[in-house]
């Protein structure tokens, strides 16, 4: 499953972010997602898993295959690490949670309510679900935050397994994962208000919303 | 859907789940009444299926912005939104959950509460009987109103503003149903009116507030 993107511009509260984006990501493929803080990395993960529409281009992908890590892991304190990870994995249709558990070295913790972990462990958690998902494409947000090299090297090692088995991830991060990878600065595309745009663009947008701004 | 129900209610159940929130609401305005009210029989026994009601609905509304709040703040809502389960179901199982969670036990306390306040023979069946058809309409309304509010900070009060008129027809048809009933005058008429804002709440609203859901997540 491929994605592919054409001429994309994404837009946060109306404003455009991230113009004139192509890219693909094939099976087997990673892509690190760089630039600066602000520079748009969320807003363009956000979009291409379908939680916003894009403002001008398309994404060719099926929405049911992506799986978006976002900055929140979406745990439940008073539930345990074996019932978040339980009520993912039903979610999405599949049953076994060992590969999960032993990825990402959460055997010990599975009884233990989540609000009892530590911050390095609920982001293990979080990245835990990933694999009960069970979808192809991985887009995630700044994985690596609050995990100590050990589990940077875990999440390393899951990400390479999983692009062995025909997956594909567009990770947004500031350190180097020690893997095989193609980079994407975003900062070339950065928009910018003064740059003339084609009519059609500008007329997509200009005029409504910049009567709020 | 079914893991999503699970979760929500055994969510509900742990500790600071708010499972009997509204349960315990409705225990101390049924309580208060008839201090407020004073002893007379007859005054309260008249009054008593139309306090059941509001206390039922307000009992209701108090725990009505945790349904999306929650899981929008850790995350989860967003993570529900890339699942294959479409938003429509996650907003028809988030109301059924919180109708289990507070319409039900509510339906269920009335009739006893009803002896506080005199309610005569027939009213416990009536207020049982319009409070099961009439909640699942508050529940479904609910949840459209907290998806209407579920990115604002402090959205409780926003949220009853909004939702409090849309609750006011199932109100008097179903006081007015439990009135009848109680009184033995014929209460079809506004059984069946509300029985339909029901039907129609819970067929329409999931569609808007999936709606208006995707629109808070942008």
């Amino acid at each position: 499953m491929e994605l592919r993107v054409e001429n994309l511009t994404v837009a946060r509260g109306g404003v455009p972010v991230l113009e004139g984006l192509a890219f693909t990501l094939s099976p087997g493929q990673v892509l690190i997602l760089c630039g600066p803080n602000g520079s748009g990395k969320t807003t363009l993960l956000r979009t291409l898993a379908g939680l916003q529409p894009p403002l001008v281009g398309s994404v060719s992908a099926d929405p049911e295959q992506i799986t978006y890590g976002a900055h929140a892991d979406g745990l439940k304190a008073t539930l345990s690490v074996e019932e978040n990870l339980r009520f993912w994995a039903s979610v999405h249709g599949l049953s076994d949670i060992a590969p999960a558990v032993d990825g990402f070295n959460l055997r010990g913790l599975l009884e233990r309510p989540s609000a009892n972990l530590s911050a390095g462990q609920k982001r293990r958690l979080g990245l835990a679900r990933l694999l009960v998902t069970g979808r192809p494409i991985w887009l995630l947000d700044e994985p690596t935050v609050s995990l100590d090299a050990a589990s940077v090297t875990l999440f390393a090692d899951a990400v390479r397994s999983h692009v062995a088995g025909g997956g594909s991830a567009l990770i947004a991060t500031h350190i180097d994962l020690g893997l095989q990878a193609e980079t994407l600065d975003v900062g070339p595309f950065k928009a910018n208000a003064n740059r003339p745009r084609s009519d059609d663009q500008r007329d997509a947008y200009a005029d409504f919303d910049e009567a709020f701004l | 859907m079914i893991a999503l129900l699970v979760r929500d209610l055994r969510l509900a159940m742990r500790a600071g789940g708010g499972f009997g929130l509204g349960l315990a609401f409705f225990l101390i305005v049924s309580t208060l009444v008839p201090f407020g009210v004073g002893p007379e029989a007859k005054i309260l026994s008249r009054i008593a299926p139309g306090i059941l009601w509001v206390g039922a609905l307000l009992a209701c509304l108090l725990s009505l912005d945790r349904i999306f709040q929650l899981d929008f703040e850790d995350g989860s809502l967003d993570l529900l939104a890339t699942a294959p389960i479409p938003m429509e179901g996650i907003v028809t199982v988030k109301a059924l959950a919180h109708w289990l969670v507070t319409g039900l036990p509510l339906t269920l306390a009335a009739p006893l509460l009803g002896m506080l306040m005199n309610l005569e023979r027939p009213g416990h069946f009536w207020i049982f009987l319009t409070l099961l058809i009439g909640t699942p309409a508050l529940s479904m309304i609910g949840a459209f109103g907290a998806a209407l509010t579920v990115g604002l900070k402090r959205g409780g009060l926003l949220l009853s503003l909004l939702v409090l008129p849309l609750y006011i027809p199932t109100l008097i048809f179903g006081a007015e149903a439990a009135t009848r009933g109680t009184a033995g005058l014929p209460a079809s008429t506004p059984l069946l009116m509300m029985a339909g804002i029901t039907a129609g709440s819970i067929a329409l609203l999931p569609f808007a507030a999936a709606a208006a859901l995707r629109v808070n997540l942008r």
